[in-house]
């Protein structure tokens, strides 16, 4: 039997103080392969912590962690790192492109640690900017793409190394509602392709395109049954 | 349950990826890569050059030194120890007749001779005639020169001639004139065919030559030279004595590398009876002089262009201090993508470090045309030294290398958490 993607075992995150603040607490969740769960909950609830730790960018204070089966509380630094740049990617509200790189260096970046060879990075940064919709603008620079075109960007350099993990942290937080649907309708297609996608929101309407739902409040997970997926 | 991280290979940057990676960051910010590598410029630049033009002027110096420091020796004639001559009067000089012609025989002299300076009652005249310019002045320096010495002083003369051993053996009165008394006293080059006299306090000189300069033996501003025994025959003997004006001197030129061996026979061969009443001096030993010179140039020169270099790496290392908190939400992208802290570490010393590379070999092209140049206004030879000229880049090098280690290990140690909220 295969193992979950995520299995989260009373994982908790205190950041010390005073006053010491329990931005997770106690959290169970597992999530299987090719599920699409939305993580809502209003401003300091704790999603962001949460996303932080599924991303391996911040280490919990009690509990673990397994990312496909492997429980990277334990694991060194170096491990994480790997964990970060093969099995997870990562796309941020903000973007965080590099302003200075083309839209194909930007993609580029995340290939640069993996180990393969230049012409092989190069195929793949191509092909998954051709799979965002971004084939005709690879040596834009970000500062002239459209909010809708530096989030495919960020997202084709998400799945690039092609992780079997995509989290999300607000994706359409900086876009208009045109191109939110339209990175929503992109995200949909990845996850009909086998992808498992997490996405951070609060957006009731970005929440209603996962299969699941997830609350948290005050650090405290809980999950909606029977949500629709659109 | 699998082992921990089976299955990944850890993260990894080679060398080619983080050189490429520097470079794309030098050059996609160029401004700022400019004045992040004018520190390592100006340092490397300023010790290329600073050195290079200690080694050009040292060149110089010896030069100088080779040519006349090296061959001039001089003998001072310190006067009889009991002395002999009637009161009032003043000993014969130590020098004999034939001074000159005993000098000459030494190996090494290309010429040499006696002279001093003729001691005259206060307010003597001197005055052309008054056919001429009936001219007065009282400021000449009247000189009295053998023949050897007027060929060792190495005079260049504008017009005429010089004192002969003739005019001198038979204690003619003649004269030859440096330019500035000839302008004084109104004798122009163009009279000299006519021969115009000089009054010494009445007493009449020709003038055969004007000179314009001497290599050897300073006269003063304005100077008359005559024959050695002509000024014996009107004035008497020289005054004796070390330090005394109107001493009698002995000038020799020699050959190069001669002049320590002449210096130490000369004595003894022009008055063998008496030679410690002869005071040599020799050239100071030209090589040791330069080393000196050298030396103290270089340490001085040295110190100033390590300084220049200090100076450009705090530049460096300020500004990719400046970089890397500018760049934090960079760092926070790489981490996220799986590059180690090492593989920060490693991209902002590369990037440093191309900088100072970059900076140095700017630099030393810099410094070597400011050598280059500077020698070939002057005339002289560069002199350009490859023992620190050739490593100058690798010093940029170092510099950034340096520079760098400590804002690389600050931006190593910047969390991935930490890092994004600045993205």
């Amino acid at each position: 039997m295969t193992a979950p993607v995520i299995e989260l075992r009373g994982l908790a995150r205190t950041y010390p103080g005073p006053p010491a603040v329990h931005a997770l607490r106690l959290a169970d969740l597992v999530i299987e392969l090719n599920d699409y769960v939305a993580v809502t909950g209003p401003s300091g609830s704790g999603k962001s912590t949460l996303l932080h730790l599924l991303g391996l960018l911040d280490s919990p204070t009690a509990g673990s962690y397994l990312l496909d089966g492997l429980d990277t509380s334990k694991l060194p630094d170096r491990d994480r790192s790997a964990l970060r740049g093969r099995r997870i990617g990562i796309v941020f509200q903000a973007f965080h492109l590099l302003s200075y790189r083309t839209a194909l260096e930007n993609v580029l970046v995340a290939e640069l640690y993996n180990q393969t060879s230049r012409g092989t990075r190069l195929r793949a940064a191509i092909d998954a900017l051709i799979a965002v919709g971004l084939g005709q603008r690879l040596d834009a620079l970000p500062t002239t793409l459209s909010g809708g075109e530096c989030q495919r960007v960020a997202i084709a350099r998400a799945l690039v190394n092609r992780p079997s993990l995509l989290l999300c942290d607000e994706p359409t937080g900086n876009l208009d509602s045109r191109n939110a649907a339209s990175l929503m309708a992109l995200l949909d297609q990845l996850n009909s392709g086998g992808l498992t996608i997490v996405i951070i929101t609060h957006d009731p309407a970005v929440a209603a395109h996962a299969g699941r739902t997830v609350a948290i409040s005050d650090g405290i997970l809980s999950e909606r049954t029977g949500a629709p997926h659109a | 349950m699998p082992r921990p991280g089976a299955g990944l290979p850890p993260p990894r940057l080679s060398v080619r990826d983080a050189a490429a990676e520097a470079v794309a960051g030098i050059v996609q910010r160029p401004g700022r890569s400019g004045l992040t590598m004018l520190g390592t410029v100006l340092g490397v630049g300023a010790f290329v050059a600073v050195l290079g033009l200690t080694a050009t002027g040292a060149g110089q110096i010896s030069r100088q030194f080779s040519v006349l420091e090296d061959t001039t020796v001089t003998v001072a004639d310190n006067g009889p120890a009991n002395d002999v001559a009637p009161p009032g009067t003043y000993p014969t000089p130590g020098f004999a007749a034939d001074a000159d012609a005993i000098a000459d025989h030494i190996h090494g002299v290309v010429a040499a001779g006696v002279w001093w300076p003729v001691a005259l009652p206060q307010g003597t005249n001197f005055s052309a005639s008054e056919a001429l310019s009936g001219v007065t002045s009282q400021t000449v320096n009247l000189l009295a020169a053998s023949p050897g010495a007027v060929k060792a002083m190495v005079l260049t003369m504008v017009a005429g001639a010089r004192l002969s051993a003739y005019e001198n053996d038979t204690a003619q009165h003649v004269a030859m004139l440096n330019t500035t008394t000839a302008a004084t006293l109104g004798i122009s080059a163009a009279r000299l065919p006519s021969h115009p006299a000089v009054f010494v306090d009445g007493i009449a000189y020709t003038v055969v030559g004007i000179y314009s300069s001497a290599q050897r033996v300073v006269s003063g501003d304005s100077g008359m030279l005559i024959p050695e025994k002509t000024a014996l025959a009107e004035y008497g003997n020289p005054e004796p004595g070390i330090g005394s004006y109107e001493e009698a001197q002995m000038v020799i030129a020699t050959k190069t590398g001669a002049a320590e061996e002449v210096a130490r026979e000369i004595a003894a061969a022009e008055l063998p009876t008496d030679p410690k009443r002869l005071v040599v001096t020799p050239p100071q030993n030209p090589l040791k002089l330069q080393g000196e010179v050298n030396g103290d140039l270089a340490g001085l020169f040295l110190i100033l262009a390590l300084i220049s270099l200090l100076i450009g790496a705090v530049g460096i290392g300020n500004t990719t201090l400046v970089a890397v908190l500018e760049r934090t939400g960079e760092i926070g992208v790489r981490r996220s993508v799986g590059a180690r802290p090492r593989h920060i570490a490693a991209q902002f010393l590369a990037e440093s470090t191309a900088l100072g590379t970059l900076g140095g070999l700017i630099g030393t092209c810099i410094g070597v045309a400011i050598v280059v140049i500077f020698a070939a206004t002057k005339n002289w030879t560069a002199v350009l030294n490859p023992a620190y000229t050739l490593p100058a880049p690798l010093i940029g090098t170092v510099v950034g290398l340096l520079a760098g280690a400590y804002p690389a290990l600050r931006a190593a140690r910047t969390s991935p958490l930490e890092a994004l909220r600045y993205a």
